[in-house]
Order: C-alpha cells, then structure tokens, then sequence
C-alpha cells in the first residue's frame, strides 16, 4: 500500500490532456495562421469589449440573483428537520440530473410570445410580455440552470454549523438576528464563495443559454468563442486568445474574491 | 435553531415551482395531440411511437450509453489506482498533483472542451505531416512503404475527453476514504502473512469501495449529461444524445424533443430510487456491523452528500 507508482498512468495522462491543451491554446493566442508569433489577437479584442462587458455583467447579475434566492433557501432548508430536509435536498438535486438543455429549452415555450405565461397573463386580462430573446431570458436561464450550484455548498456548510455554538452565543444574550450577523453568516460565508464560483464560471463562459432564450440577439463570450471553433467566424487563433483572456480575468476574479472572502470571514470571528 | 414559520415554507414552495414548473410542462405536453407547446389538442403517445422511429435519435443513446460506460470504468480504475499512488505521496507533489487534478473541474467547460479539440486538430495534424515527411524519405519510396498516419475527431477523441473529465470526480470521491483508512490495517494483515496485492484486494480495497462506487456514480452522470464537452470534442460523425437534443432544440418544433424529456426523467427519477434504496441497505447493514462490534453508529455519507461536499470542496483546495 505504499506504492505511488500506480499514480503513473494518471499522471501523464494529466500532462498529456490536461495541461498540454492549454498549452496549445495558449501557442494558438499568440500565433498567425502561418505559426509566426503575433500580438494582433490581443490586440484586436478592444473591438469585442461590448461581448465582454456583457458576458460578465449578465454573470454577475445572474449570481447575485442566485445568493438572492439560494441563500435564504438554503437556510430554511437547513431549519427544516426530519424527512422534509432530505427529501428537499433531493428535490433540488433532481432538475440538475435532466439534461440541462432539454430544461433550458422548456423556459422557451413558457415564455414565447403565445406561450404559457402569457396565455396565462392573457387569461387574467393582463397584457402580454415580451420577454423570450432579451437580456432578462438569459438571466432568467442562467439563474434557472446554477442556482442548485449556490443552494448545494450553502446548505451543506450551514448544517454542519455546530448548534451548540448557537446555543452558546443565545445563552450570552444574542438575539436571532445578531446570531445570524456575529455567528451563521460568517461560518456560511465558504459556503457562498463556492457557489458563486460555481455560478459565475458557467454563466459567464455559457453559449446554450444565450443562444436558446437570447434568440441570438445577445452575443456572449461563449457565443464568440463558439463562433471561432466551429461557427462561420472560424479562426482558432483568434479563439484561443478570447479564451485565455477569459479564462485569465476569471481567475483573477476567484483569487480576488477568495483572498477577500478570507479576511472578510476572519475579521468577522476575531 | 427556530424552526421555520409558514412565510419561510412559502418561499421554499415557490422556489420549488420555479425549478419544477418546466419539467412538468414538459411532461404533460409529451402527451398532447398538437404541434404547438402552448395548445392542449387531447391525450396522443404518437411522440414516443414518432421518438422510437428516429434513427438518430437510438445511434445518438447507443453512443451516449458506450461512450459513458466506457469512460467511466476507465475513470474509475485509472482515478482509484491514481487516488491511492497521490495518497502515498509526500504532501508538496501530492498538493501540486491534486491542483492539475481540479482544473478540469474549475475551468469553464467550453474552455476544456475547446483545448482538448485544439490539442485533438493540432496533432492529427502533426501527424499528418510527419507521414508526409516519412512518404518523402527515400527508403520509404525504395521499400514502396507508404505511412498514412491521421487521424479525425470521433469517438476515439470523444471517449478521451469524457476520461479526462471524469477521473476528477473519482478521484474527490476515493480520496476522503482513503484519509479515514486505518493505515494500521493494511499492515496487519501483511504481518500475518498476506502478500501486499491480498492485503489490497482483501482488506483495502473493501474499505474504500463506498467512495469508488459513489466515484463511478458520478462520473457516469457527468458523462450522460455532458453536451458542451462532446460538442467540441466528437466531431461530425459522432453525436451524443445531448447534441441531438441541441440540434431539435434549434428548430423548436418537434414534440419528440418533450417525450425525450420525460423519458430521460423518469429514467433518472428510477436510477434516483434504485440507489437510495441501495444506500438504505448498506446504511441497514452498516449499522448492524458497528453495533456487531460495539462500534457508535456512524452514518456514511450518501451519494448526494458527497457531491455537494466535493462541490463545495473544489474552490479551496485549488
């Protein structure tokens, strides 16, 4: 049982398609056609910062609604006791077991135009609502799609809050909300940095939501880089370098938050 | 902790109907003699007779079905042998391991999937050109020895990347048993003679069985549900289920698409159940075990906990 050789097969199947892709789409970034070395990629993206900004504008939107919803689910769930709280969890579960596109695909006729909502808006003597193919459908997708992503990592961390710490911070005199503010937040607080990477990376990389509730009318970065590899605009290079570029402010995005989240939730407990 | 008010019950039911609400329209439009998603037409299965008539729609669920169970007996053999070789390791090269471990699970699947197609194209490529340099050599053209090295995106390329992005998961998985494992254990039983493989087969191998089967559980799930990877990955011969599925959805037309649907619910919702009820087995038996022994009962993990444990993981262990 000491043996690390049997980790081999592993490890260079890492290397050789974990870490090596990267490299390549890192080569193609800063190469021509041709394989001369190049800058015009990154230097052309300016022309796509409408795409970008609005890739993580609607991401962060989308995760704010999702801490919006997921957190206080996530809370009253964890309250529940007995077989509602299992039985809840697996209902949460369940929906991300189905094909997510077949689900994305359902929001498109329970909002068209003569869809379901607005026959049921009609119904009622209500006006119609446009709202398939705008900015407000992909949210609505995004938020529909990654919110058990929040609920998950929020609900496991808050049951795992030891109720005797409760109790003690009760007996010195704390009422329920300064419980909540001094003790439950911040012990949650790991808890929602998971889920929002869980929720923004999806959100701001996807090109299956956008596509299917924006009707093509809101070009997102995954849009773009999907366009690159196998759409009309096909230029690998110039892919490669959207991808690294996204992928570069993305992490900068986690580390930032990461590092803040930390010293936020220290603070809090000193 | 107070228990919830009816407010705080209100809001959960609301919550629920938002994620459900889509499901069951499917559902009940699978079933409906019309055309349109928004008009009931009367009670029709023609969608599920229509859906079993659709070639593509059974050679897409025969490679869905092959490529995920190949991929994840790879997966779980490679992952738990892997799992076992970085246990065993000093913590520096085990931590650096373990962060290449993770990319896959952290990095944005269009990125994962557009690489591997990248690195896939480059080295057919490569390939390509290096046949082309061995047909100019010139004993190849005296022994009339042609090399016709290549090769297309297809399923081979599509079972790679469903392994690489499914040995992750069992790995997260295999990994926290292996830290509750007795390390004593396993050399007991060599002092009492077995050989290191025995030991292994008998004594380790039982304890970690839990986290392995939890580990193929979850890789084949990853791999049944994955479009964005396939999608970059199969090429134009191949298609998985989810790729026919985006195909249909692009046109929005047939209710075949909504027969499908509950079709592939039902199937979860039965997978759902044959495993909770196998949990509650090995729960059953579990306990009876520790209490055989005089040990506290100690509730293992179900296969949804550890998910949103290794959910919840990911991020920090980067």
């Amino acid at each position: 049982m000491k043996s690390k050789g049997i980790a081999i097969p592993y490890v260079v199947w890492m290397a050789v398609f974990v870490v090596a892709p990267l490299v390549v789409v890192v080569v193609y970034a800063f190469t021509n056609r041709d394989w001369s070395v190049t800058l015009d990629h990154f230097t052309t993206l300016g022309q796509y910062a409408g795409v970008f900004g609005r890739s993580f504008l609607l991401a962060f939107v989308a995760t704010i609604v999702c801490i919006l919803i997921g957190y206080p689910l996530a809370y009253f769930l964890a309250r529940e006791r007995g077989r509602l709280r299992g039985m809840a969890m697996l209902l949460i579960m369940l929906p991300m077991w189905m094909n997510f596109l077949l689900r994305t695909y359902s929001w498109v006729f329970l909002l068209e135009r003569n869809g379901f909502f607005n026959n049921l808006l009609s119904a009622i003597g209500l006006p119609k609502l446009d709202i398939i193919n705008t900015s407000g459908a992909v949210v609505l997708g995004m938020v529909y799609n990654f919110l058990p992503f929040m609920v998950l990592p929020i609900f496991s961390v808050i049951e795992k809050i030891d109720p005797r710490v409760i109790e003690a911070a009760q007996d010195l005199g704390a009422d329920s909300a300064t419980v909540f503010r001094r003790i439950t937040f911040p012990l949650s607080l790991p808890g929602v940095l998971s889920g929002i990477t869980m929720v923004f990376i999806p959100s701001v990389s996807t090109f299956v939501i956008s596509r299917l509730l924006g009707g093509g009318k809101t070009l997102l970065l995954g849009d773009l880089i999907e366009m690159q590899f196998l759409g009309s605009a096909y230029n690998p290079h110039l892919g490669s370098a959207i991808s690294l570029v996204m992928m570069v402010i993305v992490l900068i995005c986690m580390g930032v938050m990461n590092r803040f989240g930390e010293g936020e939730g220290e603070a809090v407990l000193l | 902790m107070k228990r919830n008010g009816p407010l705080s019950r209100l809001f959960i039911l609301l919550v629920f109907l938002f994620l459900y609400a889509p499901i069951f329209v499917l559902i009940v439009f699978s079933f409906n003699d019309s055309k349109s998603n928004a008009v009931w037409g009367g009670f029709t299965l023609d969608w599920y007779v229509q859906l079993f008539q659709n070639d593509t729609v059974l050679s897409a669920l025969r490679t869905t079905l092959l490529v995920s169970f190949l991929a994840t007996l790879i997966a779980t053999v490679v992952g738990t042998a892997a799992a076992i070789g970085f246990y065993n390791m000093k913590r520096r090269p085990r931590g650096i391991l373990l962060g290449i471990n993770n990319i896959p699970l952290t990095n944005a699947d269009i990125i994962t999937g557009v690489s591997m197609m990248l690195l896939f194209v480059f080295a057919g490529q490569a390939l390509a050109s290096l046949s082309g340099w061995l047909n100019n050599l010139e004993w190849v053209i005296d022994a009339n020895l042609w090399f016709d090295l290549d090769f297309n995106l297809g399923f081979g390329t599509l079972l790679i990347a469903h392994i690489t992005f499914d040995i992750p998961y069992v790995i997260l998985s295999v990994m926290p048993k292996l830290r509750q494992l007795d390390p004593n254990i396993a050399e007991a039983a060599q002092d009492l003679g077995a050989t290191s493989l025995y030991a292994f087969r008998k004594v380790v191998l039982p304890e970690i069985m839990p986290g392995v089967v939890n580990g193929a559980l979850i890789a084949f799930t990853m791999s049944i549900d994955d479009f964005v990877i396939s999608y970059f990955t199969a090429g134009s011969q191949e298609s998985t289920l989810s790729m026919v599925v985006y195909s249909m959805v692009r046109r929005r037309v047939s209710p075949e698409i909504n027969a499908l649907s509950t079709l592939m619910f039902v199937a979860v919702l039965v997978l759902l159940v044959v495993i909770n009820l196998r949990q509650g087995h090995q729960d059953a038996k579990e306990a009876k075990r520790r209490k055989a022994l005089g040990a506290p009962t100690i509730a293992p993990e179900s296969i949804m906990d550890i998910t949103t444990e290794n959910v919840g993981r990911e991020p920090s262990e980067r």
